[in-house]
């Protein structure tokens, strides 16, 4: 049987001890285990199902933690169209999530209404929440929802994770150590 | 099996009730009945002719005709496969029609979608509140006066809508002989 190394990282070859700063091993850690907020409001949410099962397998990216409470949660995936009555409560569940939080407009109709230029639909979640990246398709097959993740990856891995979100705290440590 | 002639039951409507026009379309039938009658004629369908199953009621707005409304009740008889399809013609200073949800039970989201949509009452009701649209929503979005795009209103905390920009839309087919290439939706001028 032969054994496969881990590419990053060999215990035996560096012992215990990585060299890194604190901001690369923060975000490391934080788009490894990216728990979504399942927002599935439509037949994206089919695809996302379809993602998160055995065989696209969204766990490939640390992503497969499912939260349905979102205090739990770190991305909010927005899948399908978002009416009007059904704003304000996506709205509320993202302000109930802890910072950091991403999200990722899923589809024509959260990025953008999609079809549905009425009455009744929020044209794009973005009037409501910000949101980190958009995936095209109606809907989009699960291999452009991992595409979706994995870009948010990368734009977590260029975060500046210490120094924006924690620099009050810093500043508040430093004023009082002098 | 042909499906068994309705001849019957139309001839025990009209016996009793007043029958406004009869219309026959693809071995269809429907009866334009009275507004005021309704309520009894759905009684006497369900009870004495079998009706037992509302397949779907719905409204319709002829906008710039007069009645405006119709509410369209489609009935099925399970021993005979019979469908009869009942209309009743709503003008817009009368917005209310009897409740058959006491006789359907399936009536009742039927009705309060119908409220929600075109404003008819329907006195009788268990609780007619909007089904899709929140309450407290000024508009009736399905009347014909109605923009496609919407209305922007606002309810502090509960909801709140914008005009869809419709990019040259709205995006319609219009009804004609044309080939399925020149019917199909596009950006056209409507009046």
């Amino acid at each position: 049987m032969t054994e496969t190394s881990p590419v990053a990282y060999d215990s035996k070859i560096e012992g215990n001890i990585i060299f890194t700063k604190v901001d690369s091993a923060m975000n490391w850690m934080r788009k490894n285990s990216l728990w979504p907020m399942p927002m599935g409001l439509a037949c994206c949410a089919i695809e996302l199902m379809a993602a998160g099962a055995s065989r696209f397998d969204i766990a490939r990216f640390g992503a497969e933690v499912m939260r349905f409470s979102p205090r739990q949660s770190d991305v909010m995936i927005v899948a399908g169209t978002v009416t009007y009555k059904m704003a304000l409560a996506v709205k509320r569940i993202w302000d109930q999530m802890p910072e950091p939080k991403w999200c990722i407009a899923m589809g024509a109709c959260a990025s953008s209404g999609g079809m549905y230029r009425s009455y009744a639909v929020l044209q794009g979640i973005d009037q409501l929440i910000p949101v980190d990246v958009y995936i095209s398709g109606c809907p989009p097959r699960p291999e452009a929802l991992l595409e979706g993740l994995m870009r948010l990856q990368r734009k977590i891995e260029t975060e500046p994770a210490l120094r924006d979100q924690k620099r009050e705290l810093i500043a508040s440590y430093s004023g009082t150590a002098q | 099996m042909a499906a068994p002639s309705l001849s019957s039951t139309v001839s025990a409507i009209s016996g009793k009730f007043k029958v406004l026009k009869k219309t026959e379309f693809r071995g269809e039938t429907t009866l334009h009945v009275e507004r005021e009658a309704i309520k009894d004629l759905a009684r006497f369908c369900k009870d004495e002719l079998g009706f037992t199953y509302l397949i779907d009621l719905s409204g319709v707005d002829h906008f710039g005709v007069e009645p405006r409304f119709e509410v369209v009740y489609e009935l099925y008889q399970f021993e005979l496969g019979q469908h009869l399809r009942l209309k009743i013609s709503v003008s817009e200073d009368q917005l209310e029609v009897p409740t058959v949800s006491d006789l359907w039970a399936t009536a009742d989201w039927h009705e309060r979608e119908c409220y929600d949509m075109y404003g008819i009452q329907f006195p009788g009701h268990p609780g007619l509140t909007r089904i899709l649209m929140w309450e407290g929503y000024p508009f009736f979005p399905l009347r014909k006066d109605f923009p496609l795009a919407g209305r922007p209103s606002d309810m502090p905390d509960v909801a709140f809508s914008k005009a869809a920009p419709l990019a040259g839309g709205p995006f319609v087919t219009t009804p004609s002989t044309a080939t399925a290439k020149d019917r199909e939706p596009r950006s056209r001028e409507i009046k």
